[in-house]
């Protein structure tokens, strides 16, 4: 099976799933996968990933997009006028840019960057990547330099965090109305209600007066600039929703991994989001268990003239084929909650990927030929053309 | 003790081990998950742990900290008197306060963490435990969570916040009573980000890595010898069987071989000051509570 079908015309890609699946390499490997089409293409990263970047011939992952040299990709068999494009997401310059672009002042700008509280907590924030990463994807898909951005999504604990960005985000503007609030006990309080002013005084005495100015400031900051927020998040929403866009859930076939991604997939359901395709990283092939195994052991121990080493080679078959099983149990788990929607299996490939040659390895699974099938999933649906 | 390390290292079973253990040796042990997702090792036999602190088994407890709920207890705490808490909690102000604060997640979180760690608990039917264990996000968020309370005190500068600030960073800070495990596969990733957590926690935090578990070491079944005699047998038209065997047999050698050169490497890089523990690589399928408690005293033998 091959996931180019499934990718043929859609503008996003989003790979999602748990920590530590392989997320950043199938993310570059689809890239990759699709410049090989003739598809300029740019892969967006979140993780510190220095190995990506090596593996991508970069010096570096800058906060913008840097060109894969031509050569590289010839060498690994990518020619023609595919183009393979990546970058390293920055949160705090993105968020700062960002500021730049929507202040509708100068005087807002600075008051905002300024700000103690945004300097200090609003890279270190959890969440403040997603919103980014959203923000970025925006603002690349609007520019329309590419044919396809595959978006690797950041690195948190629950991936669902990434699907609320741009929901979170726009609650996060509505504390305009917190700058309200604020701004008007500062001023006299003329405004607000008496149950307001006893709640002021207990929000201070719990913060502190200089924490809560901060707060104030920076909440009146960014309320000014709540519109290009707000519209961006809608946007980006519009984007995810509609069906220029193909969430790709990652996966190991190890239990939890395999809870999360089902855990995502539902969640995608129920946010009427589109699924596009299911993929398995590091998955141990299935060996070869097509005869009786008879006498395995006398047999080794002919071949290899020592029986301890005969029998230690046959127990290890035993624990290879048990780790065989339980992934086959995680696969068919997964590929029971998909709905027909295609699954690719990407083997362990007993080394780690980290050059183009190891993302065209995996790329052999992931845009397998028509017929040489490696999936344990349907085709159905959308049938990839014949 | 704060069990990090990259996703998918296996940071919630070494915290669930860690627990088990301390508990099997008669100490009061709690067990945080952080973040919301209510996800421990199906070995402890649970699902759906909360807020509350639940008993999992003897003297050992686990809880999943949720900052909302953990604003709410500190809320009350501070005020007191239970109709002004109302008036503040329930205040849609309050909440956007809350959800809009960068940062104040973490702060709630890392605060409740500090709160179990007290021998004198914020509810005086609490009892203090002996040890608290917090299988913490993954390296970049549990940094940000160690980093937040001296960012508050920073930013705060007069007032309660600060001082309760301080007394976290003051204690997460100090060796004497917090500990950081990071947990890695014997991979590239997993080490390389085992090393730069170990050099920003000393950088930025002045804290040190106590230790460091390499999980899911794969036995060394066959030496170099071996594994050259049976690439031979392997020529040796052996039947479909027999081959998968041999085929196996050099896969597991192979991956074996692998990750030692990068456990080499994270024991050179890191130098002789940092401890490490290996755990081995697990071939059955699910772990019993026997398989923790022994992963778990075999790896608090040798930290």
């Amino acid at each position: 099976m091959s996931l180019a079908p499934f990718l043929e015309g859609r503008e996003v890609v989003v790979c999602a799933g748990a920590g530590g699946v392989g997320k950043t390499t199938s993310a570059a490997a689809i890239a990759l996968g699709m410049a090989a089409r003739g598809k300029k293409v740019a892969v967006l990263t979140i993780d510190p990933a220095r190995r990506l970047a090596d593996a991508l011939g970069l010096p570096e992952l800058a906060n913008e997009e840097r060109r894969v040299d031509p050569e590289r990709l010839a060498a690994v068999g990518v020619e023609g006028d595919g183009e393979l494009w990546a970058m390293m997401l920055d949160a705090k310059r993105t968020f700062d840019a960002l500021i730049e672009r929507h202040a509708p002042d100068a005087r807002t700008r600075d008051r905002v960057l300024s700000n103690r509280i945004y300097q200090e907590l609003s890279s270190a924030v959890a969440g403040s990547q997603e919103y980014m990463a959203m923000e970025k994807l925006h603002e690349l898909h609007l520019e329309g330099r590419y044919d396809l951005l595959v978006l690797d999504t950041p690195p948190t604990r629950n991936a669902l965090d990434f699907l609320d960005a741009p929901e979170r985000l726009a609650r996060f503007i509505d504390s305009r109305s917190l700058a309200f609030f604020l701004r008007s006990n500062r001023r006299g309080m003329r405004l607000v209600g008496r149950g307001s002013i006893v709640l002021f005084s207990m929000l201070r005495r719990i913060t502190g007066v200089n924490l809560l100015e901060d707060l104030s400031e920076f909440f009146r900051a960014f309320g000014a600039m709540t519109e290009g927020f707000e519209e961006r998040a809608r946007a980006v929403g519009a984007l995810l929703a509609s069906p220029r866009t193909s969430f790709v859930v990652v996966s190991s076939p190890a239990a939890a991994a395999v809870e999360e991604a089902v855990f995502f997939l539902r969640r995608l359901r129920e946010s009427k989001l589109p699924f596009g395709a299911a993929i398995v990283n590091r998955v141990h092939r299935p060996s070869d268990r097509g005869t009786e195994d008879g006498d395995l052991e006398g047999a080794l121990s002919s071949l290899l003239d020592d029986a301890g080493l005969a029998r230690r080679v046959a127990r290890n078959l035993l624990d290879m084929r048990a780790l065989e099983d339980r992934d086959a149990l995680g696969i068919a788990r997964l590929s029971g909650e998909l709905g027909g929607a295609p699954l690719l299996v990407v083997p362990d490939l007993d080394d780690d990927v980290h050059d183009l040659d190891g993302l065209a390895r995996v790329n052999a699974h992931l845009f397998a030929a028509e017929g040489k099938a490696t999936d344990a999933g349907r085709l159905a649906g959308s049938a990839p053309p014949s | 003790m704060f069990v990090t390390g990259k996703g998918g290292v296996g940071k919630s079973t070494v915290a669930a081990a860690l627990g088990t253990a301390a508990a099997a040796r008669g100490q009061r042990a709690v067990v945080c998950e952080v973040a919301g997702v209510e996800r421990m090792p199906e070995g402890l036999g649970h699902a759906g742990v909360g807020y509350r602190e639940t008993e999992m088994g003897p003297n050992l407890w686990a809880i999943s900290i949720d900052p909302e709920r953990a604003l709410e207890e500190y809320l009350r705490d501070q005020i007191g008197s239970s109709t002004l808490y109302n008036l503040l909690f329930e205040n849609r102000i309050v909440s956007y306060l809350a959800a809009a604060t960068p940062g104040l997640r973490e702060l709630l979180t890392i605060g409740k963490i500090w709160e179990l760690a007290q021998l004198e608990r914020r509810s005086p039917a609490d009892a203090p435990y002996d040890v608290v264990i917090v299988d913490a996000p993954a390296t970049g968020h549990g940094l940000g969570l160690l980093r937040t309370p001296r960012t508050f005190r920073d930013v705060a500068r007069v007032g309660p916040i600060r001082r309760q600030a301080d007394i976290i960073h003051s204690f997460v800070t100090d060796p004497r009573r917090t500990g950081v495990v990071c947990v890695a596969l014997p991979e590239e990733m997993p080490v390389n980000e085992t090393l730069e957590l170990r050099r920003t926690l000393a950088g930025e935090l002045g804290m040190e890595l106590d230790a460091v578990v390499v999980n899911a070491l794969y036995p060394e079944r066959f030496s170099a010898a071996e594994a050259e005699r049976i690439e031979t047998a392997r020529g040796a038209n052996p039947s479909p069987a027999a081959s998968a065997a041999l085929a196996a047999a050099l896969a597991e050698h192979r991956r074996a071989r692998t990750q030692r050169t990068q456990l080499r490497r994270l024991r050179r890089e890191a130098g002789d000051s940092l401890r490490s523990v290996t755990l081995p690589f697990m071939f059955e399928a699910d772990l019993g509570l026997e398989a923790w408690t022994r992963l778990g005293l075999e790896l608090e033998r040798s930290l």
